[in-house]
């Protein structure tokens, strides 16, 4: 029977990759992700996970590491944060080239400057297009099941490539819940050991990572490109299989009251939570909205977001980064554009909120709400609203 | 849901003991959330912590902004910070002190409800430390039952282990009794 604990969810991601039995963690730490590296390196201390566990000097180093061992066959785990995940960025690229399957965990952090230690979504959306397959998760056993689902995704022979499993950074990251941790014996009913299709291994040399002459390298790129798209069935499937062994069921796209709504909110991450009360707290007021979350962001879940959607005339959607310069938020732009010529009613409203840790509220849900429905009416409102900012 | 916060000074102990109480929620059955006021931790500064707890899944990650309960494990923190902001209509304020509660109201002109004990007092004969947050713990306890003192044993032991922890748990079960 899994166990159902108080912990810190922090903690709790370690424990996923210890009960996934992972051969090697390379990992520096950075706030808000120390908890996670520091727990695994006590398990391996302790004996509890037979692991290489390798201090390196920084994050280039900890992913390139990862690099290395994911290419000789070990299950790979890492975890980081903001300016830590921004230092790994060229090695990000050449993951899912050498066709990886890293797992890696990042504490959602704003990034510098100003020098900020706290929550927002600018660290992962910098890395929106690396080619990882990218989960966002609500609350800490979310956090504990994305994991495990992340090795089963990621080393399916279909798949091969590396996953970020996001969970915002303090919100969530610190905070202690009740929380079902599975034993590694559980888990190895659902993941089985890693089998890589191949390996570096002097004893039967090959190459991974040549030159792509211009003649190879378009051809190199789509296959990274339809891999990830292709990628979008085996992770329904893994999380159906995990529905199947442990009860708990995982959708790309989560809705909430979104029956019979006018209004749709749209969120990622913990906060989500807290549109839950929100969207209660409206329909209380006969505000007729619903709730549609990401839960996988890459591959984009393009067909789930339209179905979530349909008959919806009004869409408010959050973002936890700007996009400097840009036509929005990251998430905005991209729901607008999944939406395109959809349907001549639907209008799209972006708001930022929630920037280096400023604190998102029930109301502040609410408020997102309200100006979606004006502007709506309207017809028209502003590029993207950044909520709550003072100008003066 | 019944929302707490703890104030204190870094190094008092303020996280863990909303980590404990919440800890014990939980084997109850019961739903908690545990967090500190997120940040850089600073020895001596004034700190905040807070905890949740409810019959059903919590579902908010707001900060504690309307606290129904708040515990002030250094009663030098109350020339400094006013720790009844934000507090609920009937609220509850936990203070360490060995002051009278009459005393404490007039000095600080606190109106709320509030539960008195000499914390650092009980602290300092079990622990022989000022550190009161196991202490404050039973007081909270006896004065909201939000859990059940017995509930407090395994979370207690579990975190700081054999001798440590039997004194910390005599130290609690002393506030528990002696709370007014």
């Amino acid at each position: 029977m899994p166990k159902r604990v108080g912990m810190e969810v922090s903690l709790a991601a370690s424990e996923a990759a210890c009960a996934a039995d992972a051969d090697l963690i390379a990992a520096y730490p950075i706030t808000p992700q120390t908890h996670i590296v520091e727990h695994l390196s006590e398990l391996v201390a302790d004996g509890k996970l037979d692991a290489e566990f390798v201090p390196v000097e920084s994050e280039h180093s900890a992913i390139s590491v990862c690099v290395g061992s994911s290419a000789a066959g070990a299950r790979t785990f890492t975890a980081t944060s903001s300016q830590g995940l921004a230092l790994m960025h060229e090695i990000l690229f050449i993951a899912p080239a050498l066709r990886t399957p890293i797992v890696m965990v990042v504490a959602n952090r704003a990034l510098s400057g100003p020098i900020s230690i706290w929550n927002d979504h600018s660290d992962i959306m910098a890395e929106r297009d690396v080619g990882w397959i990218q989960t966002f998760a609500e609350n800490g056993q979310e956090v504990f099941d994305l994991v495990i689902h992340a090795f089963k995704v990621a080393e399916d022979p279909e798949v091969l490539l590396p996953i970020m499993v996001n969970l915002d950074g303090f919100t969530l990251s610190h905070v202690v819940e009740p929380i079902e941790i599975l034993s590694a014996s559980e888990v190895s009913q659902y993941l089985k050991p890693y089998k890589p299709q191949m390996v570096l291994d002097p004893k039967k040399p090959v190459t991974m990572g040549p030159v792509g002459m211009p003649e190879v390298y378009t051809e190199a790129r789509w296959q990274i490109e339809s891999l990830l798209r292709g990628s979008k069935k085996v992770v329904v499937r893994a999380w159906k299989e995990f529905s199947k062994h442990y009860g708990r069921t995982y959708k790309p796209i989560e809705t909430y009251r979104t029956r019979g709504a006018d209004v749709i909110l749209i969120t990622m991450g913990s906060v989500t939570e807290t549109a839950m009360t929100a969207v209660d707290g409206m329909r209380e007021k006969g505000i007729k909205v619903g709730l549609v979350r990401f839960r996988l962001w890459r591959p984009f879940p393009i067909e789930e977001l339209k179905r979530a959607v349909t008959g919806v005339k009004v869409l408010a959607v959050m973002d936890r980064a700007i996009s400097y310069g840009g036509q929005g938020g990251p998430v905005f732009t991209e729901v607008r554009s999944a939406l395109y010529g959809q349907s001549g009613q639907l209008q799209v409203f972006g708001f930022v909120a929630g920037l280096g840790g400023r604190d998102i509220t029930a109301a502040m849900f609410e408020q997102m709400v309200k100006k979606a429905i004006r502007y709506a009416k309207k017809g028209k409102g502003p590029l993207y609203e950044l909520m709550g900012v003072r100008e003066r | 849901m019944i929302e707490i916060r703890v104030h204190g000074r870094g190094g008092q102990g303020a996280v863990t003991s909303t980590e404990l109480i919440a800890l014990a929620a939980i084997n109850e059955g019961k739903y908690a959330q545990a967090f500190p006021s997120f940040g850089p931790e600073r020895r001596g500064a004034p700190v905040t912590a807070f905890a949740r707890i409810a019959d059903k899944p919590i579902r908010t990650r707001e900060r504690v902004y309307k606290p129904d309960i708040v515990v002030v494990l250094d009663p030098t923190i109350l020339k400094i910070v006013d720790v009844t902001a934000g507090l609920k209509k009937n609220g509850l304020v936990i203070l360490n002190t060995s002051k009278s509660e009459e005393e404490v109201r007039k000095a600080f002109g606190i109106k709320a409800k509030m539960a008195v004990v000499d914390a650092t007092g009980v602290a300092m004969k079990h622990l022989g430390r000022p550190i009161t947050n196991t202490t404050m713990l039973g007081a909270l306890i006896s004065a909201t039952g939000v859990v059940d003192i017995k509930s407090m044993n395994t979370p207690l032991k579990e975190r700081f282990g054999g001798p440590i922890a039997e004194k910390n748990i005599s130290a609690m079960q002393q506030a528990y009794e002696q709370t007014q």
